[in-house]
């Protein structure tokens, strides 16, 4: 087991967000997290990349990550962990990445950062090599460009490339898609089932999507208001949903050639 | 063509022809956003726009809605060009166009209270008077299935599906004849969204309204509209009367992009086959046809001869050179 969470809580102050949460994940599995928003889909990844905001923290339960304890990391320990072992790509990595400063410029800060021995030669020669590896043409160029001359698609293949740069053990998706539309979409998901089967990554992705939830993942887990509702295989949840609320999210998909709207 | 709701029967609402719109850039050149598009509305109907960031979606409504000038072509609503209009007449205008907007959190003054959202487009026009701000907030509130409480509340402390409900009835105050629905829905679950649409389309049955339907999502777009435009680089591409594109697409490109749509489906084992690439740049247009470099059937002659759209069945219009 790569990644085990037992019974976990997690409050905000004296809020309980989520509760009784359990996840196992195996090598190169991906899990999806679906739910409504505000459901604790974040929280619950956050929780696990040690990166919860604020008063959020840890109130019950156990996160385990390759046998370690996770809930005993100092700060040092996460930040030796993440990027490394365990990395993570937001809804918009456009978002992430500071805005007036080159592409390049920012990747081989990131690769010395988390592995001081890389001179900046071999900085740039991983992260041109990555770029490539999530099918971005003329690397170069990209490392020599400013955020917002990519395209959103663009910059989602830069953060994956990032996250993926040190063939981490646990990639984390944050509603990786939802900014972008149907094409992109599409190209995005088959990058990181791509970096799956390529890395043999572990994935564990939050999104809305039910469609992408059910083309790509190993397990699905469904979250409602902080509990979750239901989690099993992707055909165990998809073909005999048990609890109404999954039922009524997947009739509420639309379905190309379903019932109008307006009959 | 057996389609139950029969575009013929409705008279057209809005009628845009030949509209371009482009924006001068550096170095003396120009960025075709929209480029001679001929679309148009019926009474009642749903219009759905759909096509890839940057395809001019946003600049075609913004265009309507007058919030930007545009560089040739009309819009006939009611006999008469609102592009054309100035001043008061402009202002009059706003009534008749309404919009509903992609992100509820952000389209709301989140110091004002509900019942002034709601009732502001009225003040704004002189068509109402302080003393019916109440009533007519309530008015609206149950026009879109909320609780008429929720007048005295801030938009902070309703939901994401309450506050779409609230933009909806904002867009409604002013009894516009269209309401542009820019992405409406994508920031909402699939649960919440399903619920917003039905209640669009219960609107529209009681109102007549119609709504230009701009999305992302092609499935949303099959169940709810009637009538389909297509956009690739500013042009349309494809434009069917008749809805249901799952059903009735032909243009390579829009294939392409029902190729992309993820299914929810426990056992079918079907594979994704998303277009290669992005969208060209829109400086320098190509001679041909827009799509040329992304699309397998192209040839020698689609790459010098722009296609046009021609009526390739009863009320299914393609621009490609694969129908000729």
């Amino acid at each position: 087991m790569l990644l085990e969470i037992k019974d976990l809580d997690i409050s905000y102050g004296d809020k309980l967000t989520v509760t009784g949460a359990n996840v196992e994940l195996d090598k190169g599995e991906i899990l999806s997290i679906v739910g409504e928003s505000g459901s604790g889909k974040t929280t619950i990844i956050r929780a696990a990349m040690g990166c919860l905001p604020g008063a959020g923290h840890v109130s019950k339960g156990s996160i385990t990550f390759e046998g370690r304890d996770m809930l005993k990391n100092t700060k040092e320990d996460w930040r030796k962990l993440s990027g490394t072992e365990m990395s993570m790509i937001f809804q918009d990595s456009g978002n992430m990445i500071n805005p007036i400063r080159r592409i390049g410029v920012q990747f081989i800060d990131y690769i010395q950062a988390h592995d001081s021995s890389k001179s900046k030669d071999q900085a740039y020669k991983m992260a041109t090599a990555m770029l490539t590896n999530v099918r971005l043409p003329n690397p170069d160029n990209i490392m020599n460009s400013y955020p917002f001359e990519l395209s959103g698609g663009m910059r989602q293949r830069v953060g994956i490339a990032m996250a993926m740069v040190f063939q981490p053990k646990i990639l984390m998706a944050d509603e990786p898609t939802s900014a972008l539309d149907v094409t992109t979409q599409a190209q995005i998901i088959r990058q990181i089932i791509d970096v799956r089967d390529q890395f043999g990554v572990a994935v564990i992705i939050v999104t809305h999507n039910l469609g992408v939830a059910s083309y790509m993942s190993d397990k699905i887990m469904v979250m409602k208001g902080g509990r979750v509702e239901e989690s099993g295989s992707r055909y165990e949840v998809l073909s005999n949903p048990q609890t109404d609320y999954t039922k009524s999210l997947l009739a509420a998909v639309p379905v190309i050639g379903g019932k109008c709207y307006y009959e | 063509m057996n389609n139950p709701t029969s575009y013929e029967r409705t008279p057209v609402v809005l009628e845009i022809n030949n509209l371009t719109k482009k924006f001068p850039v550096d170095g003396g050149k120009f960025l075709t956003a929209c480029d001679n598009i001929t679309l148009r509305a019926f009474e009642g109907r749903t219009l759905g726009i759909i096509g890839e960031s940057g395809c001019g979606k946003s600049t075609l409504v913004r265009c309507l809605l007058g919030i930007q000038s545009t560089t040739s072509g009309e819009a006939i609503f009611n006999g008469k060009d609102i592009l054309k209009a100035k001043g008061e007449e402009k202002r009059q205008n706003r009534k008749l166009i309404q919009m509903v907007f992609q992100d509820p959190n952000a389209a709301f003054n989140p110091k004002m209270l509900v019942k002034d959202i709601l009732t502001e487009p009225l003040k704004n026009f002189g068509m109402i008077k302080n003393s019916e701000v109440d009533a007519k907030a309530a008015e609206l509130l149950e026009m879109v299935e909320l609780p008429a409480s929720f007048k005295d509340r801030y938009p902070h402390s309703m939901s994401g599906g309450q506050r779409q409900r609230l933009g909806i009835a904002r867009a409604l105050a002013l009894e516009p004849k269209i309401i542009v629905c820019d992405e409406a829905t994508s920031a909402l679950d699939v649960s919440v969204q399903e619920k917003v649409c039905e209640l669009l389309c219960k609107l529209q049955k009681e109102k007549n309204i119609t709504y230009l339907f701009i999305a992302h999502d092609l499935g949303l777009v099959d169940l709810m509209c009637h009538q389909v435009a297509v956009l690739y680089l500013g042009n349309v591409v494809e434009w069917m009367e008749t809805g249901r594109i799952g059903e009735h697409c032909k243009h390579p490109y829009t294939k392409s992009l029902m190729k992309a749509v993820f299914k929810v489906a426990a056992d079918e084992h079907y594979k994704i086959e998303p277009l290669e690439g992005e969208i060209p740049s829109p400086l320098d247009l190509p001679p041909g046809c827009p799509f040329a470099s992304r699309c397998e059937h192209c040839t020698e002659h689609c790459l010098q001869n722009k296609p046009v759209l021609r009526e390739i069945e009863h009320g299914h219009w393609v621009a490609c050179h694969l129908f000729d």
